[in-house]
């Protein structure tokens, strides 16, 4: 299983970076969030993949009986998924303010800066 | 000592305060300060006889061994002397020379600075100081070439010598720490002792080959001569005190200085000689050709560097005994014509060659130092300058099987010198006065003092060798050689075939000089040949250096941010392929990897189809939906392996960011195709090689053990410290609490900037949102 998800992850980061090499600004959020998402689904692979033990404590423990998943990873991508909402959000609503304002999708177009808005 | 090194620089930067309040005495006050300095050094000259060198140390950056120590010899004593007591001649000749100049301060502030750094040179033990104080020559010299800044050949010329002088700094900086490395230490007195070790090393080429570059940069040599002609823009009295004295002997003083250390070699030999001959002839020829005095001057300064070059490449005692008394003699008459060039430009307005004549009947003391200083530099007798020249003929001649041929260099320079240096302090002091110099007058005693004042001295030290010959040159000597040869001067040395050269020297000169005429046709013969000079070669280097710098910025900072994205990652993902496929073992545990069941399979092909159709659809709405699959995807994958925290936020998120997407940008039109496809081909294909680049990096290190330590002391005590069973939820709101605060005030900030994209609206006439 793991060597699917490394596949994914490597396939993610290619999107990934080639939708963030295309002019258009839409896509290149696009490729922001996959390269998010490849980035997210690495950290948590590496915390190594363990099934049906949620790093929670059963009731009347007070430690850990049996195996457990990493929570160390968990915990980071929670903070990336949610720091990534907030980026992603403020790029959606900047492109569409500049579509608004200068009718274009083209970041090439977007090189002088002098134009009146 | 410390104090008196940068008593110059306390000084430079108090100028502009002084000058506000107190106008007029001031300028005869700043001369004191290089004559206080003068007479501070000559009290040492006994102690140097006695003791040979005197060490000051202060600390200064003991970490890097760097100090700001002090070594006082015979050869930086001779240099601080003539660095002060030419000085001091300077300042007060500039009194008069730029009375009521604007910038009179800041001139006195530049010099000031010029004389501190050049006494920091040649004082310094540590050679890191050193070069510290040899570069501020350099730049304190470019404020005084530069000094006419209104003037754009000036600002030129400053240019050039800062580049030259500064581009031989640095490499002499690579060659100083080449020497540390090999050395051991930055000191040039603890150096000396490896000697041995150093000449013997592998780098000692290359060292060699280092210092030589600042030292030829620094003193004018061929190649590099032609900042030195371009300095005469500066006004005398800086073409004086750097040309004669100071800036283009600094090289010279380097080389003398490392003579005991890195000289006697086949190579420092050879390529000093070769350098310095081929320099010595080459601006002797230049000399005759020009008209302009000052022009004159500088090629034969030029000259006289290339024999010193030359003296201390020969580097037997005779001739490094020749050197030393032949940078005092120089000294003393190039610096007295330059004054007195000065004077004929400041009087007459005009230095051509050509025309001056009969300044005799007006200014007798000034022709009078003319005189003494171009006999001086002819090496008549009774003068330093025949000392000089007859101890060189001797080491010449003792040259074994080279012996005629520099003999004959040496002796064909020397004549072309003569012409030259009579054309500057004779001839326009002889003949009749034309009538559009009727005007001249004798010019203030502050003028003409100083170059008499020089010629008395170089009069004095050649009747009477004995005056210097114990307290100066002997330790001079000394420090060069680094032997203990008790040397006599003398000014008869009985019928022999010095005498018969000098003989023939001044013979011959003299014809040249009855027979040879300045004039410019002369000059006009030599411009053909200004396609291949170093100059033009070394601007166009330059040119081309420029033009290839801005091909080489606009390729790569070409203002398309995804072309740095490529170049930077194209670099990187070959950089980590090369490393991993020429140096890893790549390899897979399969005891590590889980197995796979069904439902699996199933979201795992739905996130690749999902993936693929987001690339490449060219629907909007298509693009988002496949978005929002892979995000969902994700989520069961995190709910499949014990993260139900974080399916819960990925499920949440990816919701509200579908939702956002189709809200705000459903409304753009269709995307548009913007890019070629070769383009896309090479995009594509950078962007396979590197996610495959990462898939391997993942692999490898998903393979390799980790510790962790602090998953364990986090479950451990999640409970016990922090009352709490979800461990996940315990590392995020108490130990890492403050982490999260912050996170949440980075969500603020980016609502408030959403809501204020919304909301703005700049331009109120449209109502577009």
């Amino acid at each position: 299983m793991e060597i699917l998800l490394v596949i994914i992850i490597g396939l993610l980061h290619a999107g990934g970076l080639y939708m963030l090499l295309r002019r258009s600004m839409f896509k290149m959020i696009i490729g922001l969030i996959l390269l998010g998402n490849g980035a997210n689904l690495l950290i948590f692979l590496l915390g190594r993949l363990v099934k049906g033990h949620p790093p929670v404590i059963e009731d009347g423990m007070k430690v850990f009986a049996d195996i457990y998943a990493d929570p160390v990873p968990q915990a980071l991508v929670l903070t990336a998924i949610v720091i990534g909402f907030g980026l992603q959000s403020f790029a959606i609503i900047l492109i569409k303010r500049v579509y608004n304002v200068l009718h274009t999708d083209d970041l090439d177009e977007l090189n002088s800066t002098d134009e009146e808005i | 000592m410390l104090i008196a090194v940068i008593l110059g620089f306390i000084f430079a930067i108090l100028v502009p305060f002084f000058s506000k309040f107190v106008k007029k005495a001031i300028p005869f006050g700043y001369s004191l300060l290089p004559l206080s300095l003068f007479i501070f050094f000559l009290q040492f000259l006994g102690e140097i006889k006695s003791k040979g060198h005197i060490l000051f140390h202060y600390q200064w950056v003991p970490s890097l061994g760097i100090d700001l120590s002090f070594r006082l010899d015979g050869l930086s004593l001779l240099f601080a002397l003539m660095i002060t007591g030419i000085g001091a001649l300077v300042f007060i000749y500039t009194t008069y020379y730029l009375k009521g100049h604007k910038y009179l301060d800041r001139f006195y502030g530049y010099l000031s600075m010029f004389m501190a750094s050049m006494l920091g040179v040649v004082l310094s033990d540590n050679l890191m100081s050193m070069f510290i104080f040899w570069e501020l020559t350099s730049i304190s010299s470019y404020f005084l070439i530069g000094f006419n800044n209104e003037d754009p050949a000036s600002r030129k010329s400053a240019l050039t010598a800062l580049s030259i002088t500064g581009f031989g700094g640095l490499v002499m900086l690579s060659g100083i720490i080449l020497l540390q490395a090999v050395g051991g230490s930055y000191s040039f007195t603890e150096l000396l002792n490896s000697s041995e070790i150093i000449k013997n090393s592998t780098t000692y080429g290359w060292i060699i080959a280092l210092f030589f570059v600042g030292a030829f940069t620094k003193s004018a040599q061929f190649p590099f001569h032609f900042w030195l002609p371009g300095a005469m823009k500066a006004p005398t009295p800086v073409s004086t005190y750097l040309h004669s004295a100071t800036m283009v002997k600094a090289g010279i003083y380097l080389l003398a200085r490392f003579t005991p250390l890195l000289g006697d070699t086949f190579w420092w030999n050879s390529t000093l000689i070769t350098v310095g001959a081929v320099t010595m002839v080459f601006a002797a020829i230049h000399s005759v050709l020009r008209v302009d005095l000052k022009s004159i001057l500088a090629y034969s300064t030029i000259s006289a560097l290339g024999i010193l070059v030359f003296l201390i490449g020969i580097g037997s005692e005779k001739a490094l005994l020749a050197a030393g008394i032949f940078i005092l003699a120089h000294a003393l008459y190039k610096a007295a014509l330059f004054l007195i060039t000065g004077i004929i430009d400041h009087e007459t307005g005009s230095r051509d060659v050509t025309k001056l004549a009969g300044l005799q009947q007006v200014m007798m003391p000034v022709a009078v130092a003319g005189f003494i200083a171009a006999l001086s530099s002819a090496g008549v007798p009774l003068l330093l300058g025949f000392i000089s020249k007859e101890v060189m003929y001797e080491a010449t001649l003792q040259f074994g099987d080279w012996a005629i041929i520099l003999t004959a260099l040496a002796v064909l320079t020397k004549i072309l010198l003569l012409v030259a240096g009579f054309w500057a302090g004779i001839k326009p002091f002889t003949g009749t006065l034309p009538a559009e110099f009727g005007k001249a007058k004798l010019p203030s005693p502050l003028l003409w003092i100083p170059p008499f004042l020089l010629g008395v001295l170089s009069l004095g030290f050649g009747t009477f060798p004995s005056l210097i010959t114990e307290s100066l040159i002997q330790p001079v000597f000394s420090s060069i050689s680094g032997s203990d040869t008790i040397i006599q001067l003398k000014l008869w040395h009985g019928f022999n075939l010095v005498l018969v050269l000098s003989i023939l020297t001044l013979v011959s000169g003299g014809a040249l000089y009855w027979f040879l005429k300045p004039s410019n046709d002369l000059f006009q013969k030599t411009v053909r040949f200004e396609a291949i000079s170093p100059q033009n070669i070394i601007e166009g280097g330059g040119k081309l250096f420029g033009s290839f710098a801005g091909i080489w910025t606009r390729f790569f900072q070409n203002g398309y941010l995804r072309n740095y994205v490529i170049t930077i990652l194209a670099f990187l993902t070959l950089l980590m392929a090369y490393r991993l496929f020429g140096e890893v073992n790549i390899y897979i545990d399969w005891n590590q990897i889980s197995a796979v069941s069904h439902y699996e399979i199933i979201v795992v092909v739905l996130m690749i189809i999902s993936i693929l159709f987001a690339i490449s659809t060219n629907s909007r709405s298509v693009s988002i939906v496949a978005l929002g699959v892979v995000g969902f995807a994700n989520c069961l994958f995190f709910l499949f392996y014990s993260a139900p925290d974080l399916a819960m936020t990925q499920f949440s998120i990816d919701t509200l960011t579908v939702l956002l997407f189709m809200l705000v940008l459903v409304k753009l039109p269709k995307n548009k195709q913007y890019s070629s496809k070769g383009i896309k081909m090479r995009d594509a294909l950078l962007s396979l090689l590197f996610g495959t680049l990462i898939a391997i990096l993942t692999l490898e290190v998903f393979e390799e053990p980790s510790s962790s330590e602090v998953s364990k002391y986090f479950a451990e005590n999640a409970y016990i410290l922090a009352k709490g069973r979800n461990v996940v939820n315990i590392i995020l709101v108490d130990y890492r609490g403050f982490d999260t605060m912050i996170e949440t005030v980075v969500l603020v900030i980016a609502a408030v900037g959403v809501y204020s994209l919304m909301k703005l609206n700049l331009n109120p006439s449209k109502k577009d949102l």
